[in-house]
This record gives C-alpha cells, sequence and structure tokens, in this order.
C-alpha cells in the first residue's frame, strides 16, 4: 500500500506542477526576460524533482530492509536518487530509469513485483482468498438459515 | 463429517506450508545478480593507493577497464569502514601476489569511504599488492548493481563479468575462478603478467598527485 500512496502523492505534485505552467508561460512572454529565464528553471526543477521522487519511491534501498530509496537516508540511497535525477534530466523516460536499476539489481530493486511469471501468485492470492472467504460465508450462512426452522420448530 | 473438513484444511495449508519451506531455503541476503555473463560496465577511475611492484600503479593516474580487455579483471570493492574486508584483505593481497606473473589485474575499487582513512587502512593491515581506485560518488559500485562491501567481480578476457562473490573471498574461490578464467584466454595472453602502466589501461594524470590523496 505505500509504494501506492507515494505513487498518488507524487501524482498530486506532478498535477500541481502542470497548473503551474501557464502561469510561467505569461512570465516568460514578459519583458524581464532573466526574471522569466530563472522562473522556467525552477518549474523544471520542481517537476525532475517530483519524476524523481515517483521513481526514487519505486525502487528498493539495497542496504535496508523494504524501505524505497526516497525514503532511506543511507547514502547509497541518496546516490542513487541522483542517478535517477541525472537519467531524467539527460531525457530518459521513469521506465527506462527503472530499467536501468533492473538491468543492475534484477527485478529485486523493484518495490512493487512485476506481474509475470511466479509473481503472479502474489497479485492473484488477495483475490483467490477473497473468493474463499465469501464461499466459506455463503456456506455457513446456509448452513445457520437451514438449521433455524428445527430449532424453532415444535 | 470431520474427515472431510479435516481434508479441506489440510488442502489449504499444503501450499502455505510449501511457499514457506520453499521461502526458508532462500537466503534473504544473497540476491541473484543479473550482471554474470553480461559485459562488465565500464569505468574509469583515478588511483589513490599505488600498490607493490610489480603491480604498482602510480597514484592519480586514471584506470581504464576497457583498456584492460584481453586480460582477467579481479574488482575488489571495499571500505575502510567495512569490517569483512578485514577478513578478505590478507587472503586477496596474498593471492594477487602469488598471481603476479600472470595475466590477470587486480583492483580495489573504494566504496563510500573517504581516501585518507582508506590509505590508513592500508596501512594499518600491512599493505596491499595491488592497486586501489577511488569510486567517489559510487556511480561505478551502483552500475555493478553493489548491494555492500566486500562484493568482488571476476572479469574474463572478453570483458564479461563472469562471476560475482559477495561477502568476503577465499583463497578457494579466488583459485577457482582465477585459474578458469586464465585457463579460458587465448594462447598468447597467457604469457607474463602486466606490469608497466601503458598496458594497465592507464592514463596518466596531468600533475602528479600527492600520494594518498587524489
Amino acid at each position: 500500500m505505500r509504494p501506492s500512496i507515494r505513487m498518488l502523492l507524487a501524482a498530486a505534485v506532478l498535477a500541481t506542477a502542470g497548473v503551474a505552467a501557464p502561469s510561467v508561460t505569461a512570465a516568460q512572454q514578459a519583458p524581464a526576460g532573466t526574471t522569466a529565464m530563472a522562473q522556467t528553471s525552477t518549474l523544471s526543477d520542481s517537476a525532475l524533482a517530483a519524476q524523481t521522487a515517483a521513481v526514487s519511491s519505486e525502487l528498493r534501498c539495497p542496504v535496508c530492509q523494504g524501505e524505497s530509496i526516497q525514503d532511506s537516508p543511507s547514502e547509497l540511497s541518496a546516490q542513487m536518487r541522483d542517478i535517477v535525477r541525472e537519467q531524467l534530466r539527460a531525457g530518459k523516460t521513469q521506465a527506462q530509469v527503472k530499467a536501468y536499476f533492473v538491468s543492475k539489481y534484477g527485478e529485486w530493486i523493484l518495490l512493487d513485483p512485476v506481474a509475470h511469471g511466479f509473481n503472479l501468485v502474489l497479485y492473484a492470492a488477495p483475490y483467490v482468498l477473497l473468493l474463499a472467504g465469501l464461499g466459506v460465508v455463503v456456506v455457513a450462512v446456509r448452513k445457520w438459515s437451514g438449521k433455524q426452522p428445527d430449532s424453532a420448530g415444535p | 463429517m470431520n474427515w472431510k473438513r479435516a481434508a479441506i484444511a489440510s488442502l489449504a495449508a499444503v501450499p502455505v506450508i510449501a511457499l514457506f519451506a520453499w521461502g526458508f531455503t532462500k537466503d534473504p541476503n544473497n540476491i541473484p545478480s543479473p550482471l554474470p555473463g553480461r559485459q562488465a560496465p565500464d569505468f574509469s577511475l583515478p588511483v589513490f593507493a599505488s600498490g607493490e611492484a610489480p603491480m604498482a600503479l602510480p597514484v592519480g593516474d586514471t584506470v581504464h577497464l576497457a583498456k584492460l580487455r584481453g586480460e582477467v579483471v579481479v574488482l575488489n570493492f571495499w571500505a575502510s569502514w567495512c569490517l569483512s574486508c578485514r577478513d578478505e584483505h590478507r587472503t586477496l593481497s596474498q593471492f594477487a601476489k602469488r598471481y603476479a606473473d600472470k595475466p590477470v589485474h587486480f583492483l580495489g575499487v573504494l566504496y563510500n569511504d573517504r581516501t585518507p582513512p582508506a590509505v590508513d587502512w592500508i596501512r594499518e593491515m600491512g599493505g596491499q599488492e595491488y592497486p586501489s581506485v577511488n569510486d567517489r560518488d559510487a556511480h561505478t559500485a551502483i552500475n555493478y548493481g553493489l548491494y555492500g562491501v566486500p562484493e568482488t567481480y571476476f572479469i574474463d578476457g572478453n570483458g564479461r563479468v563472469a562471476f560475482k562473490q559477495t561477502g568476503p573471498v577465499n583463497d578457494e574461490v579466488l583459485t577457482r575462478v582465477v585459474d578458469s578464467l586464465i585457463a579460458a584466454l587465448p594462447a598468447g595472453a597467457k604469457g607474463a603478467g602486466v606490469a608497466d602502466s601503458a598496458a594497465a589501461g592507464l592514463t596518466p594524470s596531468p600533475k602528479q598527485a600527492p600520494k594518498g590523496a587524489p
């Protein structure tokens, strides 16, 4: 659940950056060119920071226990975040950045397992258990409702 | 009816027990690396500890991995704050000395550490036969998918990662892996080891850096 919440937060930050875009475009048209450039730089920096946070939230810290590189204060995590930022700045997509880390550390580096092979069990298990639970409830209710007339009878 | 309930409960428990049984056979600290079999990530890193002759390289010069192609490379990531690195240091250093005349390069890579304590550590450990380079931003370590130190990568003559050792390396592993990689080299490459800077993938520094502080 935690990565999903982080992704939602990151998406919210990205959305906020997107909302801010028109005002910066207007500022670029203003005669004060230097100020406009500074604002453009700030915007791209914030968008880059949001994207870096989004990708980093999905990558596991190699020297921690179940923590993302976004949340970890470790030196290695900070260095990995630097690489995420550098690659995004260089024009790579979020998927390409994640693919880079998978090529180095394997799929283990992804906090959310990829839905293929044995991992499918992880995704299917909650639904299977839910169905099994519903089945148990249905059987139990039928049993109880079938017994009631007997116990209420003369 | 009780036997039926017991059978259903057992059937439900079997996959869970099987999953746990399978999980307990795995060492959570031993995460398989995707690197063995792939091309070793290239790097150019500065020497901060020269090592001893005949493997010595000048401090401040840059080692390019790509230029070591054609010979075996043993890449050992270490740090002065790493306790396990103490366990393997003597073994690794003595093995490197024993193989000094063979077509194999030993290279230490400093990970998340500063050079002054690292130089002090080498001195405290009684020296290091092979040179060490400094991976200041840990980009090389991350390129190799490093989890922690020590980790040792064995690179074959074609520049591919042949084997990765997580944790301290021992003489048995060193002998087995290095011998097999040397045996796989083309006949011409199995001659004497490389001792001069040019053949060791070195770029001389414009100005010689002070010893122990690049």
